[in-house]
């Protein structure tokens, strides 16, 4: 029982200095923001003279109010577009048996093994001849590319472990595909979907190179890309406090996507719904 | 492209179909589906086609000639001869094992921590919602910014890193942690692993919530060791989710440029195949030649991949019909 | 799900609305930097031109970072993309990006042209054509601190030996005085450009060349080049911290504007930070030229930086923007970014304007400095120059972290730089 309670205790332990770990830097962020000049080069756990100017001058010396919308826009939709075509692909790839199948879930996850700056050259010529460039249309495409193999792996992969008994019992009852697939399995692919849809968010979300070669104008730059044109008052200089406070901005709404999406990642697959 | 051959048990359809069903009957349900999955397919396949299909041939082309930044349009082929030249640079040797290196030791540690944690965040707990949340955090932070913030951190001088570990006497002189080789690659590796396993705990918790509670409350009125249920139980279950995590976070990792780039700049110590290929391409401009890096950097992630999924029999072919 | 596919929709239609706008009169596109006093001079310039012209001027902001800022334009001039007319571009890249920039010889009045500085003039002049006009400059400074040099009474030091007594000496007083924090010297030692500039310095002013000379034959091997390197390296673990091999300029400021190193290797921009309100060292910082080496061929060497203006071929109104570079680049708008911005001019006539020296005193200094400013090879070896300087920058990394040799590694350095170079064509 002693032996028991001591392991349990160790994995706790392990467990909280592992979230140490993951949210230490995010404090000392915060901290940062709150600093400016030279305080930012001395450790101090808690500023001593705590200020607000690098966020106040976030968004007086630019449109970042604009740059965070921009983001959103760019991240949502190009998550979206990942969904919706991945959620019909998944379901013929888990669980349909075609020829080609196979390669094809190879050949789309080839996509994923250039090196982006391999491809930075080839879409940027795309996009222009679609005449895309400058747009967030160009940037959702081009996020496109990073978004939709891993969106759809991964949900082929949650829909082929989906219990056979679901299946069939609509099989049975003369549904056809499309009906298995939004009746059946999107109800309970909640966790599935709402993961992989955060997590395509994020990529979208802090995508830079792409966003920074795609774009020129400063109405359509988006996140990172104008946290990463930050500068100080010479070329040198690194306003580390504003960008700190930036990059403090930039996790919060994402941290609310996580509280507002908890509902779908914890309600899971019920347990009524197995039970055919 | 190598991969794992159709799974015999999920031969096909037909097999699985009410016995009622045989022969013309179910070739014809077949032709039938297989239309279906074309149909489910393709409008994905022609977003892919879109997006990817000229980015990634001009990289192989351009990869068989001696193209150059300043102008494209004059070029001839020249067969292999990049191939040949990057396959005798020593310097590109160093890059692929560092990668390797790089990839198995942050994989395997965010998959470990992954695990740990979304075991973790699975239980009923009070106040999971924002952990989870806070878990998530690195992941959120953008990679050219988080790893500036790093680099901040881990100053031998000014940085809280070294300022904490002296406060806690665990070392008795600040630690050149970007400086050294071995320190920078470690330091490298930590911060990656920061940052990713966010996405290992995120896959793995979907993967748990899917699973059957059943299981579980039968386990436990039989009294199985929570350690034991693990092993047999839990880990064979979310194996496939877990090997897509690790293939799609191997796929990262041995692409990784922003982290390295950020903390050690060209440091030959933590220099990745993506690194040399950038410095190639943009640095350089010999589009020819860093071109056949990147297609060059393609076939060893393709290489490493199938390997992956053949030893971890991740399961490309067959459907849920094998339960 | 649908209705997400539905905004998708609509966001595609008002973008190709937007993007279709009519562009009744000329406008120039100007990369300049996006934030701060960088970019309120860039803006109140240009508006000035653009009044004055009648025309517009749009700015686009790029990232500080010079190797996102160089790949972004790679991207955009190999495609022949005409958004942007102007470049702002850093002194090594007139060669790399010359086959995509103009001819701006014409633009420059002979007078102009022979106030501007001789090194920064043949600089920009690729193949005869002079692709960038220069628009502010930089140059490799000494700082020291004022007090602790009185407090020890040491001289300001002159060569290189001196600087590494001297600093040892104070770090072993202030030691004694219960400071043992204290640096003696703090650089640019990671593994980028910027160790370029640092170990140029070093080996020419020893008389060890600047890796390449002017004829395209590589030099880099030599007594007086491994002696530089073997100085630096003996700094490392005695008056400079390890962990100065992985500090860029911001990197070692820090810790000299915390008041814990003696002198500092740095560009002018750490001047008004180090004096700024609340900084530790405000009013005990001195400035002076870097050391110079040992040896008949010893002198004073800084590494050359700075900024230029060009104008892309592809450019739809390239007469207008080459005005427009005409008008950033005249004294009087150089002037005015000095006292405003303290972006140091490249007009030689200027570091004796009366005005400019009372608010600038530092400029009577600098002047010498800048006469004595060593480019990098950056012209001679062409669009192989990232390749020398990358190569480069491995070797001194390597050396100074401790494997090897400096006069083993530069015979290895010698040969590959020999073959980068195709018997001094390039």
């Amino acid at each position: 029982m002693i032996r028991k309670r001591l392991g349990r205790l160790a994995f706790y332990l392990l467990i909280a200095g592992i979230i140490f770990y993951a949210v230490f830097p995010f404090y000392w962020a915060i901290v940062s923001s709150l600093k400016t000049g030279t305080s930012l080069f001395q450790v101090e756990f808690w500023p001593s003279n705590p200020t607000v100017a690098n966020y106040v001058a976030l968004f007086e010396e630019q449109p970042f109010a604009r740059n965070i919308i921009n983001s959103l826009v760019v991240a949502v939709v190009a998550t979206g577009i990942s969904l919706f075509l991945s959620v019909t692909s998944a379901y013929a790839l888990g669980r349909i048996r075609f020829r080609g199948r196979t390669s094809m879930l190879m050949i789309i996850l080839s996509v994923s093994m250039f090196p982006q700056i391999a491809v930075l050259s080839g879409l940027f010529e795309l996009i222009r001849a679609i005449g895309l460039y400058d747009t967030l249309s160009g940037l959702v495409l081009a996020n496109l590319i990073l978004t939709l193999p891993f969106v759809t792996w991964v949900l082929t992969t949650f829909m082929r472990e989906m219990p056979r008994e679901l299946e069939q019992a609509a099989i049975v009852d003369g549904a056809n595909d499309w009906r298995i697939l939004t009746r059946v399995f999107l109800p309970i692919m909640g966790p599935a979907l709402s993961a992989t849809g955060l997590l395509a968010f994020i990529l979208a979300w802090n995508e830079f190179m792409f966003a920074l070669t795609f774009t020129l104008s400063t109405e359509q730059r988006t996140v990172p890309v104008a946290i990463a044109l930050i500068s100080g008052a010479t070329a040198y200089e690194l306003p580390w406090g504003k960008v700190m406070a930036a990059c403090v901005i930039v996790t919060v709404p994402l941290i609310v996507l996580v509280l507002v999406l908890q509902r779908y990642i914890i309600s899971g697959l019920t347990a009524g719904a197995v039970k055919g | 492209m190598p991969a794992a051959q159709p799974h015999s048990a999920a031969r096909n359809l037909v097999s699985a179909m009410p016995g009622s069903m045989s022969g013309r009957v179910g070739r014809t349900l077949e032709q039938q589906r297989t239309r279906v999955a074309w149909l489910f397919v393709a409008p994905m396949l022609a977003a892919v086609a879109l997006v990817a299909a000229w980015p990634l041939a001009r990289t192989i082309a351009f990869s068989f000639t001696d193209a150059y930044l300043s102008d494209l349009e004059s070029w001839a082929a020249i067969g292999f001869a990049n191939y040949i030249a990057l396959f005798e640079d020593p310097l590109w040797w160093q890059a692929v094992w560092t990668t390797l290196l790089f990839t198995v030791t942050s994989v395997g540690l965010e998959t470990l921590f992954g695990l740990a944690i979304a075991l973790t965040l699975n239980a009923h707990m009070p106040g999971r919602g924002l952990l989870r949340a806070a878990v998530l955090i690195p992941w959120a932070i953008p990679t050219v910014i988080s790893a500036k913030m790093w680099g901040w951190m881990l100053h031998d001088l000014y940085g809280v890193v070294n300022a904490a570990l002296l406060k806690l006497g665990l070392i008795d002189a600040p630690w050149a942690w970007l400086a050294e080789p071995r320190l920078a690659f470690a330091a490298v590796v930590a911060v990656d692993v920061w940052k990713a396993t966010p996405f290992m705990t995120l896959l793995i918790l979907a993967a748990l919530q899917v699973l059957p509670k059943e299981i579980y409350q039968a386990g436990k009125v039989d009294g199985v060791p929570p350690i034991r249920m693990f092993l047999r139980v839990t880990l064979p279950l979310i194996r496939p989710a877990l090997l897509v995590a690790v293939i799609f976070r191997g796929l990262d990792a041995m692409r990784v440029f922003d982290v390295i780039y950020v903390l050690t700049g060209n440091n030959p110590a933590t220099t990745t195949m993506s690194v040399y290929a950038r410095q190639q391409l943009v640095d350089f401009q010999d589009v020819g030649y860093g071109s056949a890096a990147a297609t060059s950097l393609f076939l060893i992630v393709a290489i490493a991949t199938a390997i992956v999924i053949t030893v971890g029999r991740v399961n490309v072919s067959a459907t849920g019909e094998r339960r | 799900m649908l209705r997400i596919f539905a905004v998708a929709a609509a966001i595609l239609v008002v973008n190709a609305g937007l993007s279709a706008n009519a562009r009744a009169e000329v406008t120039i596109s100007i990369s300049c930097s996006s934030l701060g006093i960088e970019q309120q001079l860039c803006k109140s310039s240009s508006d000035a031109w653009a009044k004055a012209t009648g025309n517009k001027v749009k700015l686009v902001s790029t990232p500080a970072d010079a190797n996102e800022r160089l790949a972004l334009y790679q991207t955009m001039l190999a495609a022949q993309a005409k958004d942007i007319d102007v470049f702002q571009i850093d002194v090594i890249w007139p060669a790399i990006l010359a086959p995509h920039l103009m001819d701006l010889t014409a633009m420059l009045s002979e007078q102009d042209r022979s106030d501007h500085f001789k090194v920064l003039v043949d600089n920009n002049t690729v193949d005869g054509k002079l692709v960038a006009v220069p628009w502010f400059m930089d140059a490799g400074l000494l700082y020291y601190r004022k007090d602790l040099l009185e407090k020890y009474g040491k001289e300001v030091p002159k060569t290189w030996t001196e600087l590494t007594d001297t600093a040892k000496a104070i770090m072993e007083g202030e030691k004694q005085a219960g400071k043992s924090g204290l640096q003696g010297y703090v650089w640019q030692g990671r593994a980028y450009e910027g160790l370029t500039c640092n170990a140029l310095e070093w080996i020419a002013s020893y008389g060890g060349g600047s890796i390449v000379n002017a004829d395209g034959e590589v030099t880099i091997d030599n007594p007086q080049a491994a002696q530089a390197l073997d100085m630096a390296k003996n700094w490392i673990g005695t008056i400079s911290p390890k962990g100065v091999l992985s500090y860029s300029e911001e990197e070692s400021r820090g810790v000299f504007q915390s008041g814990n190193a003696v002198f500092m290797r740095n560009w002018p921009y750490a001047w008004a930070l180090a004096n700024a309100d609340d900084s530790p060292v405000k009013g005990k910082v001195g400035v002076a030229v870097l050391p110079h080496g040992e040896g008949p061929d010893a002198r004073n060497a800084s590494a050359l930086g700075g900024q230029n203006l060009a104008v892309s071929s592809y450019s739809a109104h390239p007469e207008e923007a080459a005005d427009l570079v005409r008008y950033l680049t005249s004294a009087q708008e150089q002037k005015r970014r000095a006292l405003e911005g303290s972006f140091n001019p490249t007009l030689r006539s200027l570091y004796s304007d009366t005005e400019l020296l009372t608010a600038n005193p530092f400029y009577e200094d600098f002047l010498p400095i800048v006469e004595s400013a060593v480019p990098r090879p950056s012209t001679v070896t062409g669009r192989r120059y990232n390749q020398v300087s990358s190569a480069f920058v491995r070797t001194v990394h390597g050396t100074l972290s401790g494997q090897r040799t400096a006069s083993a590694v530069l015979v290895d350095l010698n040969k590959e730089l020999e073959r980068l170079s195709r018997g001094g064509k390039w």
